[in-house]
């Protein structure tokens, strides 16, 4: 078998017993930039903006909510399950398909869908980043198939950067199978180097800020 | 150097069109890096170098142990680890499983290891339908190429290309603006996610203590690849692992930097294990194919194990002034400039590509912006001494090796050395006045030829400088 083959190569290569246990890894390197809470709002709506995405703050959930219909506007909409969107009431909306259990409703929907409404788990106020953990509450095509993308996400998520995410989850595979850090509008730059918006993923990216 | 070699670096040189794009596409590189880690942007760009550096001395240094854990932690979040210490082992694996499974098409993204083992010919010899996604490499594809560079694959192809490619192969009409052209390829691909039945990935880490595969990628075809088909397959080689979710605080900020100057690239995917219960959707299987092709060969040298401390960013091949005049597709194999410079040797062994580690100015640009210090140009000469040393065992090269003993000898001796000189110069042609190179009849030896086909020098001086130092 190729498994131990490659074990025992190693192990010779390295000088190393089976089950040698390893010395401790260097320590984990971690810094939390002092932010207060206004200042990472003003950070991930500037750092969206810079991406060409498109950022928002929302005093209120209706005023979410109005921005949100305004920007389906008609158009086929679905949302996930995430309680935060309910609250806003933005699973009522009319155009929005909400509350999916079976993969393949929700699948074909996503595919037809113009416009997918998730939350996020947590933001990133430095690189305007969004986290989202594939869970009952949030499926995985929804923030992937539609063309536009719009996460409304209250603003105590919002926080300071990569560094304090991986403080607060350390060990994000305990939650879910699928952690995605989603920043700006999908993207490519294959032909000449000419940037091009929205190639596999939403080319628009919405990212609504309440609170 | 190969005649092989040879002939496509100058068919290189020689194409006016192709140089333009090469220098062009690296030096928007090399000026988006520029931006993205100097002070202002990341302060302490330095330190995180520094702390990448030792996190990955310390996995290779134990990898047996990391590998380990990782593989038991895939087990725990139902997923399964297969090793593969040769090339074919892969596709045999795939093959297998698509055969138990009835599954016909697969949807791929970007991933340089399976370029390595030719997966998408040993897949398609079997008859399966495997499709690469992204753009460039879809592109890459269609036109029957390896990749140009790490990360963008297909700098070498003009817009031009890219319509009389897409109208030949998939009978669409020739067109030639890159936002329409990307709208065609979106097309044709959601068409082939939404059909497939196995997605193959690569990784950019696998992180032992989550027994969790990361990929970073702009458009989104990893993401669909990895959640649209009910299998996953990641394919990684094994020095990928790193020991602690949380170091990716360090990594992610330097490999899209270093890449392409983003300080997180679009999407950053963190995948363990299938699809858990009470999520929506997601792959039912996961698999995660860790791949050995040489890479334990080169694990027992202490210096030259830092190859494998290689991040893929890229940035090596953009500030080579060797890469950049002779492009990707000069290397012999799937790995080009700097990094393919050490590695491909070291996989194959040295035997095989003797005179690639030879192809370099030993400049040190490589080594001063690799996010993760890897000293490339030491390891450089480290392989030329090795090649060196196959050599002399096997005999070959006599002739050189006499010719720099006798230098050697000269050197040592001031009085000869001086006589030397002056016979030298008293013998050698005068050129036009300016350079060697352009006088008629010169030195006709091969070696000689070889040596002043790529460089040139001054006729001697009247007087040599020692002489001038004495009459001062």
């Amino acid at each position: 078998m190729s498994r131990e083959a490659i074990l025992n190569r190693v192990r010779t290569a390295l000088g190393r017993s089976a089950g040698e246990r390893a010395v401790e890894p260097p320590p984990v390197r971690l810094r939390i930039p002092e932010m207060d809470s206004e200042a990472r709002i003003a950070s991930i709506l500037r750092a969206v903006e810079a991406l060409a995405g498109k950022a928002r703050r929302a005093a209120t959930a209706e005023s979410a909510r109005e921005y949100v219909a305004a920007v389906v506007n008609g158009k086929t909409a679905v949302a996930s399950n995430a309680p935060f969107l309910r609250e806003c009431g933005i699973a009522d909306l009319e155009g929005v398909h909400a509350g999916f259990t079976d993969t393949a409703a929700l699948r074909a929907l996503c595919a037809a869908a113009d416009v997918g409404i998730t939350s996020a788990d947590y933001a990133l106020a430095d690189t305007g980043t969004l986290v989202m953990l594939a869970s009952p509450a949030e499926a995985r095509l929804i923030s992937l198939l539609p063309p536009v993308h719009i996460a409304v996400v209250p603003q105590e998520r919002v926080l300071s950067g990569l560094d304090e995410l991986l403080t607060i989850l350390p060990d994000p595979a305990g939650q879910t199978s699928s952690m995605v850090l989603i920043t700006g509008p999908s993207r490519t730059a294959d032909i000449e180097q000419i940037l091009v918006r929205g190639v596999h993923g939403p080319g628009e990216i919405h990212v609504v800020v309440v609170g | 150097m190969s005649v092989a070699f040879d002939e496509k670096v100058h068919k290189t040189l020689a194409d006016a069109n192709l140089q333009l794009a090469i220098y062009r596409a690296t030096g928007r590189l090399i000026d988006h890096r520029k931006h993205a880690v100097a002070a202002t942007a990341l302060p302490d760009y330095q330190e995180l170098r520094t702390q990448a550096n030792a996190i990955k001395r310390h996995t290779i240094d134990h990898l047996d142990h990391y590998l380990e854990q990782f593989e038991a932690n895939v087990n725990a979040h139902g997923g399964k680890v297969v090793f593969c210490q040769e090339a074919t082992e892969v596709a045999d694996f795939v093959l297998g499983l698509a055969k138990q499974r009835g599954a016909h098409l697969i949807v791929k993204s970007k991933s340089m290891t399976t370029e390595e083992v030719d997966l998408n010919e040993r897949l398609e010899h079997h008859k399966l339908e495997s499709v690469e996604t992204d753009l460039g490499e879809y592109i890459l594809q269609l036109a029957h190429q390896r990749p140009y560079h790490i990360v963008a694959p297909a700098l070498h192809l003009t817009r031009y290309d890219v319509g009389d490619l897409f109208a030949r192969s998939l009978g669409v009409a020739n067109e030639t603006v890159v936002e329409k052209q990307t709208l065609i390829a979106r097309s044709v691909l959601r068409q082939k996610f939404l059909a497939a039945d196995i997605g193959i990935s690569g990784a950019n880490f696998l992180v032992a203590d989550s027994g969790a595969v990361v990929i970073v990628e702009n458009e989104g075809n990893a993401r669909l690849t990895t959640s649209a088909p009910g299998i996953h397959i990641a394919v990684a080689g094994i020095e990928k692992v790193i020991p602690r979710a949380q170091d990716l605080a360090v990594f992610l900020k330097l490999l899209g930097r270093s890449a392409t100057g983003q300080a997180l690239t679009v999407y950053t995917s963190f995948l363990s294990g299938p699809r858990r219960a009470g999520e929506i959707d997601g792959p039912g299987e996961f698999y995660v194919v860790l791949l050995d092709n040489g890479r334990t060969r080169l694990l027992a040298d202490r210096e030259k194990r830092q190859s494998l401390y290689c991040i893929r960013c890229g940035a090596c091949l953009n500030h080579c002034p060797v890469y950049r005049k002779i492009g990707g597709h000069s290397f012999p194999w799937v790995y080009s400039g700097p990094i393919g410079a050490i590695i491909t040797p070291q996989f194959m062994g040295i035997e095989h590509e003797p005179t690639l580690p030879f192809a370099s100015s030993l400049c040190g640009a490589c080594a001063e912006v690799c996010p993760v210090k890897i000293d490339i140009p030491k390891v450089l000469l480290d392989l030329r001494a090795e090649a060196k040393q196959a050599e002399q065992r096997k005999g070959v090269n006599r002739l050189e090796r006499l010719a720099f003993k006798l230098w050697a000898w000269v050197m040592c001796h001031p009085r000869l050395y001086e006589m030397a000189a002056m016979v030298a110069a008293g013998v050698a042609p005068a050129g036009n006045g300016k350079w060697l190179r352009s006088a008629p009849g010169l030195l006709n030896l091969p070696p000689v030829r070889a040596w002043l086909s790529q460089r040139d020098l001054p006729p001697a001086p009247p007087r040599s400088f020692r002489e001038l130092w004495r009459r001062r």
